[in-house]
């Protein structure tokens, strides 16, 4: 068995509001994602998924538990050495592509600032090259490198969110609601972008969503969030053939599916 | 003017056209846009953000922006008596006093945005009965806490002294519904009502605006892009496409013999629970820009099966079925003979086999 690349143990995110109160968002959650696979995190709004994804890439100061990532910990204070590895080889594509992006800088620059950050380039034109190419990649032309975030479209955006991330050649793309701000027809252009990067580099994906069908689709394995717990948790086939817990077989009873006979026939288990 | 011979069609749009002036230029929105409402049923407007259906929905409403100019085209409503009017032809006020609320009424996406957060909700369900209605404030805040009960909002005594943020998005999206329904309108168009909320919110407030419709009778317009949602509440559907209706029918219609390319797209853009393939069949490009009127064939340029005509020439409705109509060269009598992709001619196979197992 390969070793895990991302393993959280009892993952604990309390934030506290006032002295005597304290939303208890992420209570003790645990699991693994090996190289190369899609772990699905589902759940209703606030249930906690967004939350965990943040921070396992350390937006917030985890309460309790560890992370492990690349066989380095993780979680509480972090060394120059570790944060370095952390910061380029994890990275996240966020939910609003109309917010993600600073409004003021060329999309060049945004893709190139972890390359800045980084040192990853030695001279000017290898960097234009890079970044020229990661546009390329994500279906869009080299030459966008020069245009300012309004001058694209939802699903354009959500593509250069896309390059901004995988220009670092991370280890693990934690994506946050990544197609839920998008349309129908854009979102399926962009999971299959995501499946085609993943064949390509093996990178390894934390897909947060709460479409159950895309889920499906692009998971491995699925873990099932209810308030802050992790209520069950096993590969894509398992969840979606043999639902054991209760919370996981309502969620999948709530998936609408395109077919109007089944639909108008079918009570639900809510 | 179908309607006045048709007893059943509640509401009827004839040929709409709307063009928004912008600073970049003119916007033509809507390029002719036909559908019948039929009284008591479910009628779902689909398509991309962009594609006119909202726009659509909001001249029905009368809530047009100021800078949208209507070219042309009638909306027949029937009245109660039996009388026919074209809401085009009332002026705002005169709308805004017999039409709006009273028969008409608008359910928008975001719950949080249409209530007002510095009043209580009994306050702004009674506001609107007030209105409309000859009286009493007591009168009006005891059917504000029946509405609410009409919801299925727990403890409603209670809840009227609430502000909107101490409730969560299906709750406060029951009282964007109690409010629409304060006055007994005829017709409810649902924009987006659910795309802000869960999935297991989403099927109660679905179950909910069913549930109410058998009740009180409503005409329900939908305004959606998830199929899901279309599949699950719908009758009759209509797919829009750049300011257009490019494939209209039952639902039964579109779901399992889809004829437009477009519809085809949709439909296997979403996988569903059974979908094993290793790609989703997408739709190339983006919608296009309005801006620019399209030569031919708007759905051309993102069209794996476009022809030469499709550049040229925009197609007509061709009639497939008593109800089923796509807008389509493909369906013209000397057009190749094209299938569908496999993926989706697969799904449907299975959907159909599902469908009648049941």
């Amino acid at each position: 068995m390969t070793e895990p690349l991302l393993k959280v143990d009892n993952l604990v995110q309390h934030f506290k509001v006032s002295r005597n109160f304290t939303v208890k968002a992420v209570n003790g959650v645990s699991f693994e994602i090996y190289p190369g696979e899609t772990y699905g995190l589902v759940g209703e709004s606030g249930s906690g998924k967004t939350t965990i994804g943040r921070s396992i890439i350390r937006l917030y100061d985890p309460t309790a538990g560890e992370i492990f990532f690349n066989r380095d910990k993780i979680s509480g204070v972090l060394n120059d050495k570790v944060r370095r590895m952390l910061r380029k080889n994890m990275q996240m594509i966020f939910q609003d592509p109309m917010s993600s992006l600073n409004p003021r800088k060329k999309i060049g620059d945004i893709i190139g600032e972890g390359l800045d950050i980084h040192g990853l380039y030695s001279t000017r034109k290898e960097r234009n090259r890079i970044i020229g190419e990661m546009l390329e990649k994500v279906g869009l032309s080299p030459a966008h490198a020069e245009r300012y975030p309004h001058q694209f479209s939802g699903g354009q955006r959500q593509r250069v969110g896309i390059a901004r991330a995988l220009v670092m050649k991370p280890k693990l793309i934690i994506a946050d609601e990544c197609i839920s701000a998008l349309d129908v027809s854009i979102q399926a252009q962009v999971v299959n972008l995501m499946k085609d990067i993943q064949a390509e580099t093996g990178c390894a994906y934390l897909f947060i969503a709460h479409d159950l069908s895309m889920v499906k689709y692009i998971s491995d394995r699925i873990g099932v969030l209810h308030l802050g717990n992790l209520v069950e948790t096993g590969t894509t086939q398992e969840i979606f053939s043999k639902p054991t817990h209760q919370y996981t077989k309502s969620l999948l009873s709530a998936v609408p599916c395109s077919n109007p006979v089944i639909e108008r026939n079918r009570r639900r288990s809510l | 003017m179908g309607i006045s011979m048709n007893e059943k069609i509640i509401l009827s749009v004839e040929n709409l056209d709307i063009t928004f002036r912008t600073n970049a230029g003119n916007v033509h929105a809507i390029r002719g846009v036909n559908f019948d409402l039929p009284a008591g049923k479910t009628l779902a407007l689909v398509g991309e953000s962009g594609s006119g259906k909202s726009v659509t929905m909001k001249a029905v409403a009368g809530l047009l922006d100021d800078n949208a100019t209507i070219n042309s085209g009638k909306i027949f409503y029937r009245q109660a008596d039996g009388n026919v009017i074209d809401l085009l032809t009332l002026s705002k006020k005169n709308l805004r006093r017999t039409i709006n609320g009273q028969q008409i009424a608008m359910i928008f996406q975001d719950p949080m945005t249409s209530l007002d957060p510095t009043m209580r909700i009994g306050e702004q369900i009674a506001e609107t009965i007030l209105l409309h209605k000859k009286i009493s404030t007591s009168d009006a805040n005891k059917r504000a806490v029946e509405l609410l009960q009409l919801v299925g909002l727990n403890e409603p005594e209670k809840r009227v002294k609430n502000y909107p943020h101490q409730l969560s998005g299906g709750q406060r999206q029951r009282v964007v519904i109690a409010i629409a329904l304060s006055c007994e309108p005829k017709i409810l168009i649902c924009d987006e009502p659910t795309t802000a909320l869960d999935v297991t919110i989403q099927a109660r407030i679905l179950d909910l605006i069913q549930d109410l419709q058998a009740k009180m009778g409503l005409s329900v317009i939908f305004i959606t892009h998830d199929l899901g949602v279309v599949a699950r509440v719908a009758d009759f559907v209509k797919v829009m496409y750049a300011g257009k209706i490019i494939e209209a029918g039952t639902v039964d219609e579109i779901f399992f013999d889809p004829r437009h390319p477009y519809t085809w797209g949709l439909l296997s853009a979403m996988p569903d629970l059974e979908t094993n393939d290793d790609r989703l069949y997408s739709i190339p490009g983006s919608p296009p820009n309005l801006l620019h009127e399209p030569k031919g064939d708007a759905f051309a340029a993102r069209n794996q099966f476009a022809m030469k005509i499709d550049e040229r020439e925009e197609p007509p409705m061709f009639q497939i079925s008593e109800t089923h109509f796509a807008a389509t060269w493909l369906l013209h009598p000397d057009a190749p003979k094209v299938e569908m992709p496999a993926q989706l001619r697969e799904r449907l196979a299975r959907a159909r086999k599902a469908a009648n197992l049941q």
